[in-house]
């Protein structure tokens, strides 16, 4: 059953919202392509959950604060966006930019946080380790450089686009480069602060990601202290679309729901 | 109308081959394909070209900043006009121009031009441009925040220019505790300030604005857009309540001249596709990174270019037919010149006569005939 769309607001800002399943609460934080549809994983994940997935504010049909400047920003918003669920605790899951801004959240507060589930996340940079260069990519190959699977590629470009689908990629890709450009997907302070991350936590990356080198995986497990690292094989930047069952297995065994 | 001799320097001997190689003639094109040699070569060629013109009469001479592209040798443009400055003794040297969101210290644009200034006793123009869209990949500057740090980066050379220092700056990408300009400019209150653009009404609205009056030059358009946006500056100053000047108004254009048609398409063919399809061609996002321009610009832009369909080359010949360049007898180019002054009221025109892999020899004979047979039927 796909998840219900609703809108939900904190503070003064108002974000687009999928809702679906009951169960503990489990928050996904999407990447920088902004809020998929209510994809197999989610399905999968709201079988036992109570899951929310907020679209940030600036993708979307969200608003657009002039405040968020850069992910710390917000991450400050979903602090928030955690403190007004109405739950004691959630179990945080992130996407790439998703995973950046949960690792943010987790290392100023873990109080509202269970878990921590981080999907190929951005946020660190590992020297010599170049991250791939998502903003030079042509339209064809940022689609293609994020899946080892290249039917799943051929699918996602022979879909068509609507004008209006069209303007919200573009408004999702100004938000991506305001946040992501510069430094180029990281902040040099985070790594300094991960230890303070106290929550359990698992770090999923593909074997084959193109934009961040599984190398990363290694580098969060050594600095997140209570982190469990799974690497995925025959898989690129996005397990959750790329590899659900195993992806929505690890986390249900995580949150201890499988 | 007042003339410049404008200058890309372009780097001639690049392999062609080679750099279809790869995405762009910029960032990204490896550095290998450039010999020092040849370019040292280069350089004294299109010094020697930029010095030439003010015997030939040009009023401007002008140099300009871009990076890491065989497009253009001028990462650093005020060396080459300090060094305009000490072979040259009439003509005003126009640097157009620096991309100010590109520096994290703006103040230094302010202390070189004012040097530059001093060192000619008061010859300088400046430029402020935002630089094209590959310089956010070669600097990693953010171009989401370009406009911001533009308008920012603006205003502190203006008032280091302007107002008794120390004074402190405080900004959004901006803050300094001591803005203190030694040398002050020659110029009172300040050199003349240009606006090179590919037009945006944004930028339009701003540079018109009364209290500056900034003149606007259209880049590399075709003769509509040229005119479409320098009758919107016209329309924006009346609605400031001023008649703009014909100095507040221009357009840069590589123009080529012969003594007839035929034989000018002939020889400035090469020259022409070149420059457009092998130096300047640059995949969307290279070019046109997110937050370079206003959201809606863009949308428009891509709108636009999905019209086109499929990017291919461009030939001299359609350049010509829509007055992206100039190319003729000097009847033709007289004319071509002086319908679309008379169509916008523009006083300044910038010229562009070596272009592309134009030899040092057709430059010369260009700006020979330029100067005699063009320039002087379109002075005042």
């Amino acid at each position: 059953m796909p998840g219900t769309e609703t809108r939900h607001k904190v503070r003064d800002v108002s974000v687009r919202m999928l809702r679906g399943g009951s169960g503990p609460p489990v928050v996904f934080l999407h990447g920088a392509n902004g809020l998929p549809q209510w994809l197999p994983f989610f399905e999968l994940l709201a079988a036992t959950c109570d899951l929310r997935i907020p679209e940030h504010p600036g993708y979307g049909t969200s608003d657009n604060p002039p405040w968020v400047r850069n992910v710390g920003d917000l991450a400050m918003y979903y602090l928030d966006f955690l403190d007004g669920l109405g739950s004691d605790k959630v179990h945080l899951i992130g996407q790439s930019l998703g995973g950046w801004t949960a690792a943010e959240v987790a290392v100023r507060n873990c109080a509202r946080i269970a878990s921590l589930t981080l999907l190929a996340p951005a946020g660190i940079r590992v020297k010599g380790e170049l991250c791939g260069d998502n903003f030079i990519w042509d339209a064809e190959e940022s689609v293609r450089n994020l899946y080892y699977d290249q039917k799943i590629a051929d699918q996602m470009l022979a879909m068509p686009v609507s004008d209006e689908q069209a303007d919200i990629m573009l408004g999702n890709r100004f938000t991506t480069t305001k946040l992501g450009w510069e430094p180029r997907w990281y902040n040099p302070s985070l790594e300094r602060w991960l230890h303070r991350i106290t929550v359990p936590t698992l770090v999923i990356w593909g074997e084959n990601d193109k934009l961040f080198p599984v190398s990363y995986a290694r580098r969060w497990g050594e600095l997140v202290p209570n982190c469990r690292v799974e690497i995925v094989p025959q898989c690129g930047h996005v397990p959750a679309i790329e590899k659900p069952d195993l992806t929505a297995k690890k986390i249900l065994e995580l949150i201890g729901r499988s | 109308m007042q003339f410049t001799f404008f200058h890309l320097m372009p780097y001639r001997p690049l392999d062609m081959a080679e750099r279809h190689k790869h995405r762009a003639a910029w960032v990204v094109l490896p550095n290998n394909l450039y010999d020092p040699k040849k370019g040292a070569d280069e350089y004294q060629s299109y010094i020697d070209q930029l010095v030439y013109s003010e015997k030939l009469d040009f009023d401007v001479i002008a140099v300009n900043e871009h990076h890491q592209t065989a497009y253009g040798m001028m990462p650093a443009p005020n060396l080459i006009a300090a060094n305009l400055i000490a072979r040259t003794s009439k003509a005003k040297i126009a640097i157009l121009g620096r991309a100010l969101p590109l520096v994290n210290n703006p103040i230094n644009i302010a202390e070189e031009f004012a040097m530059l200034d001093n060192l000619s006793r008061g010859r300088i123009i400046t430029g402020f441009v935002r630089g094209i869209g590959n310089e956010y990949h070669a600097t990693g500057i953010n171009p989401f925040f370009s406009h911001e740090r533009y308008q920012e980066a603006h205003d502190l050379i203006v008032r280091a220019w302007t107002k008794p220092g120390p004074f402190p700056f405080e900004g959004e990408h901006y803050n300094f505790r001591y803005v203190n300009c030694w040398p002050r400019p020659y110029q009172q209150p300040h050199p003349p300030i240009w606006i090179p653009s590919q037009g945006s009404s944004e930028t339009i609205k701003w540079a018109a604005a009364p209290e500056r009056k900034y003149p606007f030059l259209v880049t590399f358009s075709a003769r509509d857009l040229v005119a479409r946006y320098l009758n919107l500056y016209r329309e924006q100053a009346k609605q400031y309540g001023y008649e703009a000047s014909p100095d507040q108004l221009g357009w840069a254009s590589p123009v080529y001249v012969a003594d007839t048609d035929e034989r000018a398409r002939k020889e400035a063919k090469a020259g022409v596709e070149t420059l457009f399809n092998d130096f300047l061609a640059t995949p969307f996002q290279m070019l046109l990174p997110p937050g370079y321009m206003s959201l809606s610009s863009m949308k428009n832009t891509i709108r636009m270019r999905k019209a086109l369909g499929a990017q291919r080359r461009l030939t001299a010949d359609e350049l010509i037919e829509n007055g992206t360049v100039v190319v003729g007898s000097p009847r033709t180019v007289r004319e071509e010149i002086s319908r679309l002054r008379d169509a916008t009221g523009a006083g300044k025109l910038v010229t562009m006569l070596q272009f592309g892999v134009l030899s040092d020899e057709l430059t010369r004979r260009n700006m020979e005939m330029f100067a005699s047979e063009v320039m002087p039927h379109l002075r005042n």
